[in-house]
């Protein structure tokens, strides 16, 4: 049976981890390498290494780490941030990356998701979404350049139209990242993951406001996503990941827990 | 032992040789017939489409040499179907060196590409999942599947169950990615490196 997948984000800026509440005044919380190996070792499923400076400030994504990443670990990783040509998603993917993740660059050119499945296959391109529940009109909106309060700015897309668009033109996995409940720990957004699963044939990955074990359950019961995206939780060490997949198991969802020992070097 | 890694001019080559060097093995990555003819391991990696796949391999002129070999050759994911007789991807003729075709996965109606972790289940003898306790998670991405048959030497279900291990002679395919599937698929490319001659013979 297919495991529901537990993936510790790791926002990277000037080559270190951070996390901000709500996107905002991001605070430090380590060294790249040594939680990237810390989180693999401890159990989760997949790596998100995310620059959220990249996109606003124009510039690409430090990528002397993905090399050292792809070195050290064992699970895939996706890497995030600002990339918007083939050049660069081909750099990134000959150093190891598994897979590249692209948000604001792709609604400024929707093109991109096109030439680069045609480059690479479906099964690397993965498409993030920021959306937005707007309480006065009742609709979810994706934003852009979320990465830099200041830049953040709405798009002209509804989330489900943007979502379809994306789709259509070959993502091969989806990102939904619902910034109301970004860093707040008040439960992933339940109703907005489960209406955007029923128009989602491809992988969809909950992003945005686990606080605590239940919030994981409940997305995967409730929502029916392939897998639940979490930054401060794991940072924080609030949700311990063999912990969080134990109560998992015994409430029924498949999950990996390894029982097999690491490979020895002869 | 040398191994080596068939540079198929796709990307991604990285992490499969990165994978064999925390095990301790130093892999050459080449696309010289001559280099591969005489390693003692060969690994056939592969992503993107097996049609452009095999449109590479026929200009790097590999065919030949690829389908002559003697020694333990791994087809990774995209090069174990390309190991197979056909692929339903393309509708292209492969190397032909398992007897065994690649037709689109049936997945009723669950997410595709099928990406993640999904366990894999041991089905006759399979020298390759030693020392693991099977049903064991690995990694897969793909759309593509083998159907099971008698080369199947491992199989995990997603809506259908397809071969996620399969074997001819020295032949040996994993639809899943051992260099991305921790513990156990650093295990699965330690047993490649130490398959013997008896191994290959079976």
């Amino acid at each position: 049976m297919l495991a529901r997948r537990i993936i510790p984000c790791l926002d990277v800026r000037d080559g270190q981890v951070v996390k901000g509440v709500q996107f905002r005044n991001h605070e430090i919380i380590g060294d790249i390498e040594p939680l990237a190996e810390r989180y693999a070792l401890a159990g989760a499923d997949e790596l998100v290494f995310y620059d959220i400076t990249a996109s606003s400030d124009s510039r690409v994504v430090d990528k002397s780490w993905v090399e050292r990443i792809a070195r050290r670990i064992d699970i895939p990783f996706t890497v995030a941030g600002g990339i918007s040509s083939i050049e660069q998603a081909r750099e990134l993917l000959a150093m190891g990356a598994d897979k590249i993740s692209v948000n604001s660059p792709a609604l400024r050119d929707p093109d991109l998701i096109n030439r680069l499945v045609d480059e690479f296959g479906q099964q690397c391109i993965v498409i993030g979404i920021d959306s937005f529940f707007d309480a006065e009109s009742g609709r979810y909106l994706v934003y852009q350049f979320t990465g830099d309060e200041s830049k953040s700015q709405r798009t002209r897309y509804e989330t489900a139209e943007w979502l379809q668009q994306v789709i259509e033109r070959g993502a091969g996995e989806i990102v939904l990242n619902c910034m109301n409940q970004d860093g707040v720990r008040q439960g992933y957004d339940i109703e907005q993951l489960k209406a955007m699963r029923a128009i989602c044939p491809v992988p969809l990955i909950a992003s945005g406001g686990a606080g605590n074990a239940d919030h994981f359950e409940q997305v995967f019961r409730q929502a029916n996503v392939d897998g639940a995206l979490a930054a401060s939780v794991f940072h924080k060490n609030t949700v311990v990941i063999a912990e969080l997949k134990a109560q998992l198991h015994a409430a029924g969802i498949a999950i990996r827990q390894d029982q097999n020992a690491p490979a020895q070097v002869k | 032992m040398s191994l080596v890694i068939v540079d198929t001019s796709c990307a991604n080559l990285s992490s499969v040789k990165f994978a064999f060097e925390r095990l301790g093995v130093q892999p050459v990555i080449s696309a010289d017939a001559t280099v591969i003819r005489n390693a003692g391991k060969v690994v056939l990696p592969g992503v993107g489409t097996a049609k452009a796949a095999m449109r590479n391999l026929r200009q790097l002129e590999l065919v030949d040499t690829l389908s002559s070999l003697e020694q333990p050759v791994l087809g990774i994911c995209l090069g174990m179907q390309l190991l197979t007789e056909w692929s339903a991807e393309g509708d292209v003729d492969c190397l032909g060196l398992i007897p065994a075709r690649t037709v689109a996965l049936e997945s009723q109606g669950r997410p595709l590409p099928h990406m993640g972790w999904n366990t894999v289940n041991e089905a006759g003898h399979n020298p390759l999942l030693r020392g693991i306790q099977a049903p064991a998670y690995c990694y897969f991405v793909h759309s593509y599947a083998v159907a099971p048959d008698i080369t199947t030497i491992a199989t995990t279900d997603y809506g259908q169950r397809f071969a996620s291990m399969i074997r001819s002679k020295n032949y040996f395919g994993a639809q899943f990615h051992p260099e991305r599937s921790g513990a156990v698929g650093a295990q699965i490319l330690k047993n490649f490196m130490e398959l013997s001659d008896a191994d290959t013979r079976a």
